[in-house]
């Protein structure tokens, strides 16, 4: 009887310790990952206060200026080219991705959703380093040798809009499938209120579930944008890396990505270098978060006034 | 009047159909050029050898040190992402159900931690790599990527759980279970197939970034035998064979994309399989 209750005990304590212990693994990783965007942040500024301290900020960001050897780090042209390459991609997804998910929600036979969900499914999954190849196998040649010469230029191939159409199909599976959520979520009393007023499918798509969805549509194509302007071997294969202000779509450009993954291995030597490289990835990081406050905000505040 | 109404939605009809398949199009021109160019230089020699001496300049040798050296990578890295991703997926479902605003806090937080660029991990992480002096190594790139995987991990495990009932939660706390019984031997059941698909996206995503290992896992022509050496790895191995102006190598690093592609569609269509296969498990309500 005793026995019994020791044992009953005895696994009773187990139990508990066990519930214990992981819940206390759970709460370490929580708290990792509340840490770990504060210890990037704090780790980046920290490594670029050296140039923050230096050269004040205005001239970092409006300078033209690149000879790292002479300590001068003007990000002008590489804030230029990463802006260029990725509005152009989005200018080019944007569309496509916005009617392929009304086509998709709204107009599509079971077959073609069946088939079109493992095609955005797999191209989301292709790694970036396959789409670089895919830019120098296809888009490079068809810019040098049927676009160009089509528009009387000769030109190398390697350019910002390689770049941003490579960029384009690398971002449409991350819109798309948020513009998917967004139409699936518009509340069917809405279309049927429209029809039911005597408004066709195309009208009651175009005046009452795109104003509806609209919110959710800039700001899904605001995580696009921020997804682009991050990515940086895919359009670092194309894109050319020249430093100079790109003048046309034509032109080499060299992106912000591309230039911290160019230099950041052999900048040691050189005073400031790594700090200036840091500076380029506090940028991205900075515009990143800005993008995703900015998108949540644009929905809770539609969410509130829209309803 | 009417006329025009009518061909206004014909013509976005059109329009639709044209950006549909432009997606369609993309994807399989992707595959298909890479397949065209990678598949007559593959061969077995590729496969199984390790670079020797000139095999920048289009001698002999295979890839085998950045197949190994990937595989390597990524499966640490997911085991590594599992160990935290899991338990914290749980515990937001688990032990957090009832604190939604903390819970929306901090999916805010994953979603911001998955929008940042791989490169800036990279980079931080080498940063931290000098700080401490440690060198290039297996271990450094796996941490690195580890970080950069836990978010999408965490996410895409934390949606397949949002979906179980509370009925299920709740009943499984009456019947006595403690919290960590619960989510083990309740909810991972339950969710199986969705975790399992989560595992593989991650997998996909850790085996083919490149940005966050540029500077953390380093390269080598070996097969790496401890944790502390520098590794090769695939994405990378591609991109350095195709920067090399030798004909030969540029071929090589269509080849080796081949490779990449092939274990990337496997694990896509393994998770698809796990996803649909193991679904007569589940508790259905």
């Amino acid at each position: 009887m005793n026995n019994a209750v020791m044992v009953v005990r005895r696994i009773r304590i187990g139990r508990l310790l066990q519930d214990r212990l992981h819940g206390f693994w759970m709460q370490m990783c929580l708290v990792l990952v509340f840490v770990l965007p504060l210890i990037l942040a704090s780790g980046m500024l920290y490594k670029s206060l050296l140039l923050l301290e230096s050269i004040p900020l205005t001239e970092l960001l409006f300078s033209k200026e690149w000879k790292p050897m002479s300590g001068r780090f003007g990000f002008y042209t590489f804030v230029v080219s990463s802006v260029w390459v990725t509005l152009l991609a989005l200018l080019i997804a944007g569309p496509i991705c916005l009617l392929t998910a009304i086509h998709l929600t709204q107009y599509a036979k079971t077959w073609v959703l069946r088939f079109m969900h493992p095609v955005i499914d797999i191209l989301a999954g292709i790694p970036s380093v396959i789409y670089g190849v895919w830019g120098i196998l296809v888009i490079v040649p068809f810019i040098s040798n049927y676009l160009g010469p089509f528009l009387g230029k000769s030109v190398s191939g390697y350019s910002i809009l390689a770049g941003a159409i490579v960029l384009a199909i690398m971002i449409i599976p991350f819109i798309l499938n948020i513009l998917i959520e967004i139409f699936k979520n518009i509340p069917p009393e809405l279309s049927e209120a429209s029809m039911s007023l005597g408004a066709g499918k195309w009208q009651t798509i175009k005046l009452v579930q795109i104003k509806k969805a609209l919110p959710g549509i800039i700001s899904a194509f605001g995580l696009g944008m921020s997804r682009a302007f991050g990515e940086t071997i895919a359009v670092l294969m194309v894109v050319g890396n020249v430093t100079q202000i790109p003048k046309g779509l034509f032109q080499p450009g060299y992106p912000l990505p591309a230039l911290i993954a160019n230099n950041y291995g052999e900048m040691l030597s050189i005073p400031m270098y790594d700090s200036a490289l840091m500076f380029a990835a506090l940028i991205l990081f900075v515009v990143v978060l800005v993008f995703n406050f900015a998108s949540r905000f644009i929905i809770i505040k539609s969410e509130k006034y829209l309803v | 009047m009417k006329n025009k109404k009518v061909y206004e939605e014909k013509f976005f009809r059109v329009l639709m159909l044209l950006s549909t398949l432009i997606i369609a199009t993309a994807l399989v021109l992707i595959i298909f050029s890479v397949l065209y160019k990678g598949f007559p230089a593959l061969s077995w020699e590729m496969l199984t050898q390790v670079p020797k001496g000139g095999f920048y300049f289009g001698r002999e040798g295979g890839i085998l040190n950045a197949i190994v050296g990937s595989v390597y990578l990524s499966t640490g890295a997911t085991v590594l992402a599992i160990s935290i991703g899991l338990p914290l997926a749980l515990y937001m479902n688990i032990h957090l159900v009832r604190k939604g605003k903390l819970v929306n806090i901090l999916r805010f937080i994953l979603d911001l931690l998955w929008g940042v660029p791989s490169i800036v991990y990279g980079a931080f992480g080498f940063a931290v790599m000098i700080y401490f002096g440690v060198r290039v190594s297996l271990l450094a790139g796996t941490i690195t990527v580890t970080l950069f995987i836990i978010p999408i991990m965490v996410r895409a495990m934390d949606e397949v759980l949002k979906s179980v009932p509370v009925g299920l939660l709740e009943s499984s706390l009456s019947l006595g279970s403690t919290r960590a019984e619960t989510a083990y031997r309740v909810f991972f059941r339950q969710c199986l197939p969705g975790l399992s698909t989560a595992v593989l996206l991650s997998f996909g995503r850790a085996i083919g970034d490149a940005a966050s290992i540029l500077f953390t896992a380093g390269f080598t022509d070996y097969i790496p035998t401890s944790l502390s050496q520098p590794t090769a790895t695939l994405p990378l191995s591609i991109f350095f064979q195709l920067s090399s102006p030798i004909p030969q190598v540029q071929e090589r690093a269509y080849a080796s994309a081949v490779v990449l592609i092939i274990i990337i569609l496997l694990t896509s269509t393994l998770s698809r399989m796990f996803s649909s296969k193991y679904q007569n498990n589940k508790i259905n309500f």
